[in-house]
């Protein structure tokens, strides 16, 4: 059973991949939820009043530089976390074709959101 | 008196004569202590004696009698009739190996990745018998002691849909031993193994679906010995990244 | 000449419904689908902060729709179902050892619980004061 010739391992990049979403995870685990009922349920029902989160107090915390690193932390690295598990769950239900290509998509997907938002940010100072 | 019977159905497979596995229904007479696999030996002995099952230790510790029960992978002696009737029981061989008859599978593919893991301890150094044995404290066989106890009874490669997908995935119980053997103060293989762990292959071919160790009739825990070697394997990068072999 | 002839069983595509501990661990991966679709907004959100107050408000506004609640809500549950299946699994990838003892799951587990109360509250003080 033993193999006569020497085996060849090729390392994984999977390393820079899986950081990324395991602090995209992290991330979304304590912050995503009370995101979600701040902004999407809380404010748009009225029971945080929407002075709270007013034009004027966002853009002014947006334009401060840890404010703007602060939204595109939470804006951006989530996307890190949910690309990377959709491109695993693409495999799980079977689409095998094209994998490289799923992978380029998927992450490129989250680059580009990441890169959108920070120039963004960056307009704004 | 008469006797309670359950009713077993085992997936058969005769490779002589059959194109593709069928079902067979067995009537077994039930009492509360019987094992699954005590029933299969009923069958054998009193109804059909050309089934066909792997067990040796009837006790939890050869690894021998791993077959899907309800769907579920499970030792055939440490799962009872009683957890079932008056249900019926199916069985079938172990998912996600070939059926070489019955309930026996083709294990050879997990025996190979076994022993690719190097599943034995590698000294730094030899010693000589002279210079007397390694020691080794409480603390230090803490580290690994979970993961030696595996049986390697294949249940967790069936319970693995990454396995089942893929079959080039080293797989949970190798990827546990493995571990158990880095984690061993003793050993000083670590880096051989690393090449391995390192690959699409190695641990980055499980997405953490964590059934593995939720079957493990040993409570080994593969699942917490991939993770453990992700991290391993991430630190392994960084400093291949700024100390390139 | 050998009789041997396994058979091979191939996987049904739809694996993770078969079992009730797969189509947990599928919706525990679909989840980002929704999560994905929470950060568009937000990043939309940043889009129209960057165009001004108009345009501010106007997002604000689309997020008061019927449908737009729906979906936060959706979100919500998915995020949170995240959160639990996140710190269940949480001890098996740290290796914490106290005194050559390791740190046991359930104080690993509360931990998480204790942080996410703690950070959640903090969250909903500092937007309301």
């Amino acid at each position: 059973m033993s193999e006569t010739t020497e085996k060849t391992y090729k390392r994984s990049h999977e390393p820079v991949f899986w950081g990324l979403f395991g602090a995209g995870g992290m991330l979304t685990a304590f912050l995503t939820p009370v995101m979600i009922l701040i902004t999407g349920i809380l404010i748009p029902l009225g029971i945080i009043n929407s002075q709270n989160f007013s034009y004027e107090k966002i853009h002014g915390f947006a334009t401060t530089w840890y404010g703007a690193v602060i939204v595109l932390v939470l804006v951006a690295l989530p996307l890190w976390h949910t690309l990377h598990r959709i491109f695993h769950a693409l495999h799980d239900i079977g689409i095998n074709r094209g994998r490289d290509w799923q992978q380029v998509i998927c992450y490129g997907f989250a680059f580009a959101a990441s890169i959108f938002v920070f120039t963004l940010l960056l307009q704004m100072f | 008196m008469s006797e309670l019977m359950i009713e077993i159905d085992v997936l058969r497979y005769r490779p002589e004569m059959d194109e593709k596995p069928f079902t067979q229904m067995f009537e077994v007479p039930y009492t509360p202590d019987m094992s699954i696999l005590e029933a299969l030996q009923y069958i054998k002995d009193h109804l059909d004696s050309t089934i066909s099952f792997r067990w040796s230790c009837r006790m939890a510790i050869c690894g021998s009698c791993g077959m899907m029960v309800n769907g579920v992978p499970k030792l055939g002696c440490k799962a009872f009739l009683r957890d079932y009737y008056p249900k019926k029981v199916s069985l079938e061989p172990l998912a996600n190996f070939p059926i070489e008859r019955d309930l026996v599978v083709v294990m050879d593919d997990f025996i190979k990745k076994l022993e690719e893991v190097k599943p034995y301890i590698i000294p730094e150094k030899e010693k000589c018998l002279s210079e007397g044995t390694y020691q080794q404290t409480p603390e230090q066989m803490a580290k690994f002691k979970q993961f030696s106890m595996c049986i390697n009874c294949g249940l967790c490669y069936a319970a693995c849909p990454q396995y089942a997908l893929d079959n080039k995935f080293t797989g949970p119980a190798a990827l546990a031993l493995l571990a158990r053997y880095n984690r061993d103060s003793r050993d000083g293989g670590e880096a051989q193994r690393m090449k391995i762990v390192n690959q699409e292959e190695g641990v980055w071919g499980c997405t953490f679906v964590g059934y593995c160790s939720v079957v493990c009739p040993k409570d080994v825990d593969p699942a917490a010995a991939i993770q453990l070697l992700k991290v391993e394997s991430s630190k392994d990068y960084l400093i291949g990244m700024f100390k390139p072999e | 000449m050998t009789k041997r002839k396994p058979y091979k069983r191939e996987l049904p595509t739809d694996w993770w419904l078969k079992h009730a501990f797969y189509t947990k661990y599928m919706i525990r991966e679909g989840s980002s689908v929704l999560i994905t679709l929470y950060s568009l907004i937000l990043a939309w959100g940043v889009l129209r902060l960057s165009q001004g107050e108009a345009a501010f408000n106007g997002w604000l506004e689309a997020l008061q729709s019927p449908f737009s609640i729906f979906i936060h809500l959706l979100a919500l549950a998915l995020a949170l179902y995240h959160t639990i299946t996140w710190f269940s699994l949480a001890p098996k990838a740290v290796d914490l050892w106290l005194k050559g003892k390791r740190l046991e799951d359930k104080v690993i587990v509360a931990g998480h619980y204790g942080a996410f109360a703690v950070v959640t509250v903090f969250c909903l003080l500092i937007i309301t004061l």
